[in-house]
């Protein structure tokens, strides 16, 4: 295999300078990612703490195996959305390993507003089911929530994307052969009531969890009955009387224990059909990703410097090295796994979407997973370009990375901007994982260009009615659309509106895509049938 | 030779024995009770015959069933181990008059030497030196008072039917004779209702040293050295050693040749041990030392002899009892290095050595001779094996060989520091705390060394935060699953910025501990622990600690020490859950016919509370956890299924916070 070698020298002032603005980046990110860890107020978590619950990320870590991976997603949803902080929407999700096998785990965090569903909440909840939905991923539940956030009930209720997808999710899981498991440690009221119900199998906590359709004032009011929260639909009540729930739970840890057998009874097994190697480091430290990223977004930087400290041995097989180089493909093994690279090294042009589409062709006859470090500014315009099929060429590009059905994870590494964002397995071309550097830019142009463009269109319509526009006023009129595109294309912004599956250190690129595409690999990679190229 | 011998005995003494015969082509049969119908010395034997229920009384000293077994199964002799029959000689009797042969002395020998002043008296007679005293049954106070003079202080006036050292009075000067005699006798009539006392030469400096005899059927007896048995307590026999440190040839000499003597004296045939007191408060002289009893078996230190003179006594024994000569002629017979026993027992030495018992869930002695010595483990339990409280709590002996006192010493700690042992309290560290012993290490040991230092010898050494922490991290489950390749196994730990921290709960005695368990990023486990202890461990998962486990138990080893903590079973208290909310239900229509407890009684698990006839069945409604009654129904009412039969005084969801 060809070893990459490295152009890049660590004593240079633009690697320092790079690396020190990027190491300030990470560690504001993860100083926010300790904020919402926290969760709710400290009074929420006190009252949490003295009904003698453990906290959600207490919970997690029981459930999981310990020394198991944790690949969180969405850790920022919500982030600065609602006036004050719903960390992580209310709800922790993400993969870990439970009785050696890899589940998807969704945590209610009650002491983040009750652990109520805002619309952003049910967006995660429904991510997080389509992860596991996509790679097989048994589900575990571990519910505490009031239910829907009622002041914003018109977002979360009643759309296709909303509440109820989730039992429908489940139901559909279930069909498939994907173990749904509800273990209940607080409240689970009205609509809510249906995850444990609609799971296989589901857990109760005597004295903390409750099933009910209406709650005691509901019944009261309803029909003048008066009874207890735990009368009504507590653990005995369903696990003795109703059949609602399965396991009788005498506090947290018994109930996560429990949750452990049922998953160590599942009978599941990982079959991976891919040709397996021994996974070895790259060659180059992964701290030096830092230092390679130039501070300026408009600046290139060559990606193979970036797969150089991504992959096993720093081995990279390219493929059509030599014809459109703007877009860099080939093949590498990422602890252990075959994967196809697809990385921009410049603006897309014809030659450049062809190539793309040709590997990704290679990757779906061989069944080999496909990794995209999307950083884009889009696809080369111009007359020259246009009348050379530019869109046509985009669109075979497009076409392909559609209908792949191998395993795709995306990383965007920079900027990710029009429809280079498209070509480059965006958030719609459901890549099932899509990660972000915290250096990264997300819009549908550059915060430049679009200020130029809508002062153009300005500056012409001024001048038509014979006014003037003075260099001075058209910055000002540029400004608030730089400063929004700033603010809108930051990765928290894309975050927080879970445009992607979270933010992470660049120098852990390699960890996330090995524990990324791993767990892919639970579900059988499918047969790709593409659709019409347009030739 | 025999072809086929039954063994009287059961544990370690039974195994050796059935090793040796397998090497002579001898069938065994091994004998058992009920605890031991699983041991490993049925397992070994060829055949083996249950005699018996539990208790050594039905089972192990039922001289009757024994010769049965051995009739029924055609074996031709029985080997009685130590112990149990083996000194009895009415059981030797029963076995010659069957028609069997008893391997080991004559029941005459047996006799004589039984008797301890009547053995006493007789190596008087033939010459062989007996600690000086009076043992008559005058007790006239200037009678008394004569005899001490002619014993030659300082003098020891004991109880006759003394013992733990009551009514005992050491006289240093004649003086002081008559007013120790008053109170003695005090004592002693207080402690045994019998003042009568004895008079013996008091010895400064005890040793206990013995000579290991060997007679056969022709006339002929040899002897094979001697051992040491000095560190002991309370007569207990801690670590045997052979030769006695500080041996002078002199003295060998002398202590060999009365030995021979004394074995002659009785026409003795078969394994033999002469006990002496040995006065070393001026080293070991040739006229220091005493007679003071003989062992008609074969010891339990034998293989420190076997050890050094490269002999193997059970052998010897089955030859000898076949009819054979002794294998080896007095001159054929050479010492070579020195050798160590050490007697593990589960046992708890900080507690008085408290005997104890328990499952061995974890049973690991050294895999190989520590270098330039040689290793024998002589034990008769396996890992899973409990150690039950019908018999000696002995687990294992641990004899090391090597060339000089000083590299055997080494070898043994070596092998104590490798020996782990968990599920019961052992004795292992007090026996590594012994072989450190500078006294011992120097040879200076005297049957009060242990009593001296037996505070040091025992102190438990509190377990360290790195101890702590590795049972923490053990607790949590941290490397237990198989690893593999896979990302989601080789990237332990991995979240995006900080890492799932597990909190732990475990319990070191009474003690609670708490700790969090998280992941560093290279991959090293880290355990913090809560006050009072507060330090911060880190751990690599490749370099595996030395660690047993089992459900619900940890034990780490540090050195011989082993560490042994409780972890809560979440899953253990399933029971508890499905007797759910704190009442019991009737499992279908019927009528209470009786009822045992009454509301405010407190009750224990499986407890049985009243009796549902339903269905013509009785129903037995039994405590399904501890607790105490709130609401019982009450006899002869009839209920419905579902019905609340009994209902328990909720706990202050003491469960609950327990979790924290």
């Amino acid at each position: 295999m060809a070893v990459l070698q490295t152009q890049i020298s660590p004593s240079s002032e633009t690697f320092r300078a790079n690396a020190e603005r990027m190491r300030a980046l990470v560690a504001d990110i993860a100083e926010k990612a300790a904020a919402v860890e926290r969760g709710g107020s400290d009074e929420a978590r006190e009252r949490h703490i003295g009904r003698g619950k453990l906290l959600p990320r207490e919970r997690l870590a029981q459930l999981l195996d310990t020394g198991s991976p944790f690949l969180e997603i969405g850790q920022f949803a919500a982030w600065s959305m609602y006036g004050e902080e719903i960390s992580s929407a209310g709800l922790i999700a993400g993969i870990g390993r439970v009785e050696g096998t890899e589940v998807m785990v969704v945590v209610n965090d009650a002491t983040v507003k009750g652990g109520t569903y805002y619309p952003l909440t049910v967006k995660k909840h429904l991510r997080a089911q389509e992860i596991a939905l996509q790679n097989n991923l048994p589900c575990v539940y571990l519910v505490d929530s009031g239910g829907a956030n009622l002041p914003n009930q018109d977002e979360v209720f009643p759309d296709r994307e909303h509440f109820g997808r989730i039992f429908y999710n489940q139901a559909n899981m279930s069909a498939a052969g994907i173990p749904q498991i509800a273990c209940v440690m607080g409240s689970c009221t009205a609509g809510g009531a249906y995850v444990p119900a609609m799971s296989d199998e589901t857990i109760m906590v005597h004295n903390q969890a409750t099933i009910f359709l209406g709650g005691p004032p509901l019944v009261k009011a309803a029909t003048g009955e008066d009874v207890s929260a735990e009368e009504l639909g507590g653990a005995d009540v369903h696990t003795r009387l109703s059949g609602v729930a399965d396991h009788y739970a005498l506090d947290d840890e018994h109930a996560l224990a429990i949750c452990r057998r049922i998953i160590k009874n599942l009978n599941r097994n990982k079959a991976v059909s891919l040709n397996l190697q021994k996974a070895h480091p790259p060659l180059h430290p992964a701290d030096e990703l830092y230092g390679i990223v130039p501070t300026d977004l408009r600046q290139p930087y060559d990606a193979r410097e970036v797969i150089a400290r991504v992959v096993d041995g720093s081995e990279f097989d390219e493929f059509k090295q030599n014809y459109g180089t703007t877009l860099i493909t080939g093949f590498a093994h990422l602890h252990g796994m075959p994967v196809g690279i697809i990385a921009n090294n410049g603006v897309l042009f014809s030659e450049s979407a062809l190539k793309g589409a040709h590997f990704i062709e290679l990757c779906c006859q061989r069944k080999i997973p496909l990794v995209f470090l999307q950083n884009i500014t889009g696809f080369m315009v111009g007359r020259k370009y246009e009348a050379g099929g530019i869109a046509k060429d985009g669109a075979k590009l497009v076409m392909a990375v559609a209908t792949a059905r191998v395993p795709k994870v995306t990383v965007i590494i920079g900027g990710s901007f029009g429809a280079g964002n498209y070509g480059m397995c965006g958030r719609a071309y459901s890549p099932r994982f899509l990660w972000m550097w915290p250096n990264a830019r997300i819009s549908v142009m550059g915060g430049e260009q679009a200020a130029t463009v809508l002062a153009m269109v300005k500056r012409e319509g001024i001048e038509r009615k014979g006014g003037e526009w003075s260099a001075e006023e058209e910055a000002k009129f540029k400004k608030p659309i730089l400063m929004k595109y700033e603010h809108e294309g930051h990765p928290l912004y894309s975050s927080a509106r879970l445009w992607d599956d979270g933010i992470i250190d660049p120098a852990r690129t390699r960890e996330v895509l090995a524990l990324s595409l791993s767990a892919a690999l639970n579900a059988e990679i499918e047969e790709t049938r593409f659709g019409v190229f347009r030739m | 030779m025999f072809t086929k011998i039954l063994i009287a005995n059961r544990g370690e003494i039974a195994c050796r024995v059935i090793r040796t015969a397998r090497k002579l082509g001898v069938h065994t049969v091994a004998v058992y009770s009920d605890a031991d119908a699983r041991s490993l010395h049925v397992e070994m034997a060829d055949e083996a015959v249950h005699i018996g229920p539990s208790p050594v009384g039905e089972s192990y000293l039922r001289g009757d069933r024994i010769v049965a077994a051995a009739l029924a199964t055609g074996a031709q002799a029985i080997h009685p181990g130590y112990g149990f029959l083996s000194e009895n000689p009415d059981f030797v009797d029963q076995v010659v008059t069957a028609g069997l042969i008893f391997i080991g002395p004559s029941a005459a020998s047996i006799r004589a030497m039984g008797l301890k002043d009547a053995a006493k008296r007789l190596m008087e007679k033939a010459g062989v030196p007996v600690v000086p005293g009076y043992h008559g049954e005058a007790q006239e106070i200037v009678l008394l008072a004569s005899k001490a003079r002619e014993i030659g202080y300082p003098v020891l006036i004991k109880a006759r039917a003394g013992g733990g050292g009551k009514g005992m009075r050491r006289v240093e000067h004649p003086d002081d004779f008559s007013e120790a005699l008053s109170s003695a006798r005090r004592e002693a009539k207080a402690a045994f209702g019998d003042d009568r006392v004895l008079v013996e030469k008091y010895v400064d400096k005890p040793r206990h040293i013995e000579v290991q005899v060997f007679g056969d059927n022709f006339g002929d007896a040899v002897h094979l050295y001697e051992r040491d048995c000095s560190a002991q307590r309370r007569h207990q026999k801690v670590i045997e050693e052979a030769p006695a440190p500080g041996m002078t040839p002199a003295l060998r000499k002398a202590m060999t040749e009365a030995a021979v003597k004394a074995a002659k004296a009785i026409n003795y045939s078969g394994a033999g041990t002469i006990e002496f007191i040995v006065d070393a408060s001026q080293g070991l002289k040739a006229d220091r030392f005493w007679f003071m009893e003989m062992n008609t078996r074969l010891q339990v230190e034998h293989p420190v002899t076997e050890m050094v003179t490269g002999t193997d006594l059970v052998e010897w024994q089955l030859r000898v009892a076949s009819g054979e000569k002794l294998p080896k002629t007095q001159s054929e017979i050479a010492l070579s290095g020195h050798a160590f026993e050490a007697r593990l027992y589960a046992e708890d030495a900080a507690k008085g050595f408290l005997p104890a018992t328990g499952t061995l869930h974890h049973l690991k002695f050294p895999g190989v001779a520590p270098e330039g010595a040689a290793m024998r483990i002589e034990t008769g339990v396996r890992a899973g094996d409990a150690i039950s409280p019908y018999y000696d709590p002995m687990i294992a002996k641990l004899v090391v060989h090597a060339g000089d006192r000083q590299a055997a010493l080494e070898a043994l700690r070596t092998a104590l520091a490798q020996t782990e042992i968990a599920g019961s309290t052992v004795n292992t560290a007090f026996l590594a705390a012994l072989a450190a012993d500078p006294d011992f290490a120097a040879g200076d040991v005297d049957t009060g060394l242990i009593g001296r230092h037996q505070e040091a010898l025992t102190a438990v050494a509190p377990p360290t935060g790195e101890i702590i922490s590795a049972a923490v991290l053990a607790a949590s489950g941290a490397g237990a699953l198989p690893s593999s390749d896979d990302p989601w196994s080789s990237l332990a730990g991995y979240a995006h910025f900080h890492g799932v921290v597990r909190r732990m709960r475990l319990k070191f005695g009474d003690e609670q501990i708490q700790g969090k368990v998280s992941m560093r990023p290279d991959g090293r486990f880290q355990v913090a622990l809560d006050a009072p202890y507060d330090s911060t461990n880190s751990h690599d998962l490749r370099a595996v600690p030395r660690l047993a486990r089992w459900p619900g138990h940890i034990t780490v080893f540090e050195g011989a020490a082993g560490y042994a903590f409780t972890v809560p079973d979440p899953l253990a208290r399933s029971d508890e859950a499905a007797a759910a909310s704190g009442s019991l239900r009737a499992p279908m229509p019927g009528l209470v016919k009786l009822v045992r407890v009454a509301k405010g009684d407190a009750v224990i698990k499986g407890q049985i509370l009243l009796i549902l006839e339903a269905m013509k069945m009785e129903h037995t409604i039994a405590a399904p956890h501890d607790g105490v009654i709130a609401e019982i129904a009450g006899e002869g009412a009839q209920v419905t299924d579902g019905t609340v039969l009994v209902r328990f005084v909720e706990e202050q969801s003491a469960s609950n916070s327990a979790t924290r």
